[in-house]
């Protein structure tokens, strides 16, 4: 028994943008390439361009391994090269043990048979045996909770229903490895839930998971080490809490200035000043550093931060010019410096800031900063919700007898 | 080869639910139902028996019972490896969605294709029987024959199904191309004639792998005759060989399969 059960070493992926083959003339070499030769070379033609490059890392025995990166990094290209749908243009991918995927866990379904039938479909798509799936046949309904459509067509069931099935069968397969893609945005509240549970579960049986998500909060709870890429390359490995750290100071590190922009901001970082710390616990105090500067002279201005959730409702905002300061001024050449102190009464969550140069009175900003920075709010048990609103027990009694009739 | 062979075993289950989800799928919401295994045989049987009668028209030779009955033995098969053929050429781009999302052995799909179409053919091959009793025809030792022929034709259709299914994901119109070969392979093929009638040129038709397949079944199921071995022969080294070549190229082609359908 080995204590690597996933090594992916040197591993390159190579896509090709446009359209595969132009004609036949191109087809029949490239194909008779493929077939007679051995691994694609190393370089890049003309409309290629490197999805990974040079990604090394190995999962450990029960370990819970996140990868994380932002939209295009190379996450699920990575996934498709370990569960084998694509092969790496080079580097090697070793798996040991039987692996399962909950990534599109619905591929397998057939619209016109019903429930019942697509359970021993899907599931030995998913790599369950029949006499495996018949045993846990009771298991997975329950789980699905769809008792009562097990004899209807899955065409008839709503998006959701589909869903729940899917991840019923998939959660259901007992795997070595298992492998995880943003599955948990299925379902109500109630069955994401569930899920996590079943997750909690599968790993207290000795099994490897690979968790890929946006959602920074639950690797952060979910995997002791993950994995950072950014444009198919590997950033850093290592424990969860310093990857997503690198992840997102790498945000913070200012943009790039656009030589054009008269006005610009530089820079907005999280203090206390010198700290580098992402993670605050509810009703800690955050302080926000806005910097700008200018080309031209600019007056009558105001600086605007807002805290947005994951998915950019604003949870709040303030500026200079309702917290008091009159209108700014910045003469070519100076930087303005301006520092807001918050109390996070917020719950568990990620939130990000955007900071906005706005003009004084016409609401029209001169620049604009989205995501400049992002934090986290670590979990009080007592803080549930959205926002902390210091509760207070005032009355708690119970008297008898009065207002139920005899 | 043998690396393939192992991991079908291995997903036999796999193969099992693929090939009943196929059957399943085709007699759900069909007004014909079982029938269906049972309709392309007999469309080709009644286009079989028409230029049987007008072969008897020209050479002034009655029409026997032997005739129809040879047209119905060649008839079966053939409808098995045209339908295998049209089915499994599609198999993986139908199955786009399973190819390029959850990995899986893809030769399972054409393979599953051909067994759905294996169902039918045992099908209409009780059917096959009765006709058969109806005409007359008995039983003979040279029937033990029979399973050769079938295994040498499931072999030779597998090979074709598979590539052909390769073929038509890096390429669409593949599928266009085989259903023009298909609808005319039966004038290439004795279905509706026999290599007999051709003389000293009987060889040349001999040639296309399925003829001697035919011809042999017919020897052993019709005429209780012994079937000519050096053309069985030719067969399985033609059947072995497509698919041996077949399923090098499936393997070599596999990894671009998710990039490319």
């Amino acid at each position: 028994m080995t204590d690597t059960p996933l090594r992916v070493d040197g591993v390159f992926k190579k896509f090709r943008k446009g359209e595969l083959y132009d004609s036949l003339r191109d087809l029949v070499p490239a194909l008779g390439k493929r077939l007679f030769r051995g691994p694609a070379p190393s370089t890049l033609s003309a409309r290629e361009f490197w999805a990974l490059q040079d990604v090394s890392f190995d999962v450990r025995r029960g370990e819970a391994f996140g990868i994380i990166g932002s939209n295009g990094a190379g996450k699920s290209t990575i996934l498709k090269l370990i569960t084998g749908i694509m092969r790496p243009t080079r580097g090697t991918i070793q798996v040991r043990g039987r692996m399962s995927a909950l990534i599109e866990v619905s591929a397998g379904f057939h619209p016109d048979l019903t429930g019942r039938e697509n359970i021993y479909l899907n599931g030995t798509i998913l790599g369950m045996t029949r006499a495996e799936i018949r045993q846990r046949f009771d298991a997975i309904v329950a789980f699905s909770e769809l008792e009562a459509f097990l004899d209807t067509p899955v065409k008839r069931y709503s998006s959701g229903m589909f869903a729940r099935l899917g991840f019923s069968v998939a959660a259901h397969v007992e795997p070595e490895i298992l492998i995880v893609d943003e599955v948990l945005s299925v379902g109500d509240y109630l069955f994401q839930q569930k899920c996590l549970e079943r997750m909690n579960q599968i790993m207290a049986g000795d099994s490897t998971i690979i968790f890929v998500s946006h959602n920074l909060r639950a690797v952060a709870a979910l995997c002791q080490r993950s994995l950072l890429l950014d444009h198919g390359r590997v950033l850093q490995v290592g424990p969860t809490n310093e990857t997503i750290k690198a992840y997102l100071t790498r945000g913070n590190q200012g943009r790039a200035v656009t030589p054009d922009s008269d006005i610009h901001i530089t820079k907005v970082s999280l203090g206390p000043r010198n700290s580098s710390r992402v993670t605050f616990e509810t009703d800690e105090f955050l302080e926000i550093t806005v910097e700008a500067t200018a080309r031209t002279p600019h007056e009558d201005m105001s600086v605007v931060i807002q805290i947005v959730d994951d998915n950019q409702y604003n949870v709040f905002d303030t500026c200079t010019q309702r917290l008091g300061a009159g209108p700014l001024a910045l003469d070519a050449g100076e930087t303005l410096t301006s520092t807001f102190r918050v109390q996070l009464r917020l719950a568990e969550g990620t939130y990000h800031i955007n900071a906005f140069l706005h003009r004084y009175v016409t609401n029209r900003p001169f620049d604009r900063y989205l995501s400049a920075a992002t934090f986290f709010v670590a979990g009080t048990p007592t803080v549930r919700g959205v926002a902390h609103l210091v509760p207070a027990l005032i009355h708690c009694e119970t008297t008898i007898g009065a207002g139920v009739p005899a | 080869m043998h690396r393939s062979v192992a991991q079908l075993v291995a997903k036999r289950d796999l193969l099992y639910t693929l090939t009943w989800r196929e059957i399943r799928i085709k007699y759900k919401q069909s007004v014909m139902g079982m029938l269906w295994a049972i309709l392309m045989p007999a469309v080709i049987v009644s286009a079989g028996v028409v230029v049987r009668i007008g072969f008897s028209m020209l050479s002034g030779r009655p029409l026997e019972t032997g005739d129809l009955a040879s047209v119905s033995v060649r008839a079966v098969p053939w409808a098995f490896f045209v339908s295998s053929i049209r089915f499994a050429t599609s198999s993986l781009t139908a199955n786009a969605s399973l190819v390029t999302k959850i990995y899986l052995p893809r030769e399972v799909f054409p393979i599953a294709a051909m067994l759905s179409q294996l169902v039918d053919f045992a099908v209409a091959s009780l059917v096959l029987v009765v006709v058969l009793t109806v005409l007359h025809v008995g039983v003979d030792v040279q029937l033990l024959w029979l399973p050769v022929f079938v295994l040498i034709l499931v072999v030779l259709t597998t090979g074709l199904c598979i590539v052909l299914s390769a073929a038509s994901l890096f390429f669409r119109d593949v599928k266009y191309l085989v259903e023009v070969i298909l609808t005319f392979a039966i004038f290439f093929t004795p279905v509706f004639y026999e290599v007999r009638m051709f003389g000293h040129w009987a060889p040349v038709l001999m040639l296309n792998p399925v003829a001697p397949l035919l011809e042999g079944i017919t020897d052993v199921v019709v005429r209780h005759a012994p079937p000519s071995l050096p053309w069985m022969g030719y067969s399985a080294l033609c059947a072995a060989g497509i698919l041996a070549g077949a399923v090098a190229i499936f393997h070599g082609l596999e990894p671009y399969f998710a990039e490319s359908v």
